[in-house]
């Protein structure tokens, strides 16, 4: 188990102040000003050596990202950073802002600092009043303090906006998260140009995740060879995880890269509901992720992190584990999930505006059974038709957790129709995928 | 996406109190110069909130001259972004959460109370104290099931224990928010298992 020590949010469960004083007492804003002093490349460095890959789904390399930015400032640089945490299983930004928000407040500075830019955007979601509300406590606090503001102590000026959203998951993806910011539609931009050159109001721009820039300040302190130490190569340093489902103690907590689902499972979470070999399947990184199911090759030996999943054909997203048992309608659950993705689709592009309905509208019947069998490779077929033909990434997330279903749970849908087939009256024709 | 259109019984005007409209302008001094646009989520909201929970066409308008928008811009905007209410809600506007993770753990009770105790989905009860919607995730999944009243979550619910929260509020009493069991906000039943070495947080809290 990962060592209290080599915790960095150290206050996940608000047990402590979140405060400025009881920020400061865990370690945060220490030295920020030398941190600051080592200069743009430097700041950099540290993070590409580290090895920290973002936390918000995607799992690109932080440093990597940041090197982006152009290296003349003749306009103003942004730093905005990806708030609207909506991802079903995932709520760990959440605490984040709610327990540790000077952490987040330190890492928005340094890592401001590393990519030139002085103005920093805050967007967090709608929902999250109180959350906000906290944030912005600690960012009058950081004011008040003179840790950031014009002529603050650490020597670089900076400016930290906290905006909000009002209840549009797509503003997760960057660049909808930019269109909200500016005041218009949350719908994304067709890349390129990258945010990078286009961003903010036509500015360079890099928009990050709070559990990626919460975790900088720490990485700067105690050297990029001390987050590298953490997990496996390519997949480093410490990660929160959020257990939610069917298990006996839903939890967040932070554990290393890499550590084995089922160890992650019943140490922290008290074990799958009814014992290990109760499992069904899990989601394991929130729900635009395929599912695993239950088996000693799938999430027996499932390694949670971005190789680890990928190995069994799923992705790490957010870490967001939705564990399902033996007692869960399986297919009613990924038809929520669909029903989800046909509420959220934001209707830029024809195949997720109208892909969305069709799929869920599938599942629902496949449900009950109502459905024929030539119809599973039908929903197969649409699945492709959406991933990757829409500008932004939501349309793979929706038909991923899909094909998730039907690559492992093909003969429970044909044990369903083929009940519903026997027992149907005589004028319940199915009809096909409209 | 979800068909959203605006209230057929409308208000005849709508202006800011004087302190929104000093809040208001110094949120669009936030924004650089020109983008004032940017302040336009902040606004409806703020409008919302003075309507009592929803938002009537003539504010849509009112924002739009504010920050010299065109008017079909701002009531897109309105019509995007699902946490506005076009017509008018309850005083205590609940969102149940029926997304995925709420659902394996016992959302379809909580709806039931909802509609036994409530009314349908988007009607407001008739001393209009009451309303509530089903939304999608509302990020507490390891709570799970929850629903957000107000600005307020209420988490690891149980039918019971919702119904005692409704009985609560029409009562004139303030529930607890956050967990409804025994667990401090995300940490496991039973207290937690990390953190828990006394030296991380040796250094005095000055």
């Amino acid at each position: 188990m990962l060592a209290d020590k080599d915790r960095i949010f150290k206050n996940l469960y608000g047990h402590h102040g979140w405060q400025l004083d009881g920020a400061r007492a865990r370690g945060a804003w220490d030295g920020t000003k030398a941190i600051l002093e080592k200069g743009r490349d430097a700041i950099i460095n540290e993070v590409k050596a580290s090895g920290q890959r973002g936390r918000g789904g995607a799992g690109f390399a932080t440093g990597l990202k940041w090197s982006f930015m152009p290296k003349q400032v003749d306009r103003p640089h942004y730093l905005v950073i990806n708030a609207d945490e909506s991802e079903p299983g995932t709520c760990k930004d959440r605490e984040v802002m709610r327990h540790d928000p000077h952490l987040l407040v330190e890492g928005c500075l340094i890592a401001g600092c590393a990519m030139g830019a002085h103005h920093c955007y805050i967007y967090i979601r709608g929902e999250f009043i109180r959350e906000r509300e906290r944030l912005e406590a600690a960012v009058q606090q950081a004011y008040d303090a003179k840790l950031i503001g014009k002529n603050n102590v650490n020597g670089w000026d900076f400016d930290i906006v906290v905006h909000h959203g009002a209840g549009a998951y797509i503003c997760g993806e960057e660049t909808a998260l930019l269109e909200s910011l500016e005041g218009k539609k949350g719908q994304p931009r067709l890349k390129p140009p990258f945010p990078a050159n286009m961003g903010l109001y036509g500015c360079p721009t890099t928009v990050n995740n709070v559990e990626t820039i919460a975790q900088v300040p720490d990485i700067m302190r105690r050297g990029a060879a001390w987050f590298a130490g953490i997990g496996r190569q390519n997949n480093t340093g410490t990660k929160l995880y959020c257990i939610s489902g069917h298990v006996e103690r839903p939890c967040n907590v932070e554990e290393t890269m890499g550590i084995p689902l089922r160890e992650l499972i019943e140490r922290h979470a008290g074990g799958v509901r009814g014992g290990w070999n109760n499992l069904l399947a899990v989601i394991p990184g929130g729900s635009s992720m395929p599912l695993i199911p239950a088996g000693p090759d799938q999430a027996d030996t499932l390694l949670m992190d971005f190789d680890g999943c990928r190995d069994k054909k799923s992705a790490l997203g957010t870490a967001a584990v939705i564990v399902m048992d033996k007692s869960t309608d399986i297919v009613r659950a990924m038809a929520r999930i669909s029903y989800f993705y046909k509420h959220e689709s934001c209707g830029q592009c024809t195949p997720c505006r109208e892909g969305m309905g069709w799929m869920w509208r599938v599942l629902e019947r496949m449900a009950v059974g109502h459905a024929t069998r030539r119809e599973i490779d039908m929903l197969m077929e649409v699945t492709t038709q959406i991933e990757g033909h829409t500008i932004c990434a939501f349309g793979d997330g929706a038909a991923w957790p899909v094909q998730g279903l039907l690559r492992h749970f093909r003969p429970e849908i044909e044990r369903r129709i083929d009940e519903y087939t026997r027992n149907a009256q005589p004028e319940a024709a199915p009809m096909a995928a409209e | 996406m979800s068909v959203r259109r605006l209230a057929e019984k409308q208000p005849e005007s709508f202006a800011f109190t004087p302190e929104n409209l000093a809040w208001a302008k110094a949120r669009i001094e936030k924004y650089p110069q020109g983008r004032q646009q940017s302040a336009v989520i902040s606004l409806l909201w703020r409008a919302q909130d003075q309507c009592g929970g929803w938002l009537p066409q003539k504010a849509i308008e009112v924002v739009a001259d504010m920050l010299g928008m065109a008017k079909i811009r701002v009531l897109e905007v309105a019509t995007f972004y699902t946490m506005f209410n076009l017509a008018p809600v309850g005083k205590y506007h609940v969102q149940f959460c029926g997304t995925t993770p709420c659902l394996l753990r016992g959302a379809d009770a909580l709806k039931k109370v909802l509609h036994d105790r409530i009314g349908e989905e988007n009607e407001v009860t008739a001393d209009g104290t009451f309303s509530w919607v089903e939304v999608e995730c509302l990020g507490a999944c390891v709570n799970a099931p929850m629903v957000q009243i107000n600005a307020d979550y209420y988490e690891d619910l149980t039918p019971e224990s919702l119904t005692k929260i409704l009985n609560d509020i029409s009562g004139g009493k303030t529930p607890k928010t956050g967990p409804q069991i025994d667990r401090q906000n995300s940490a496991p039943v039973g207290g937690p298992i990390t953190l828990t070495d006394p030296s991380i947080y040796a250094a005095k809290e000055k």
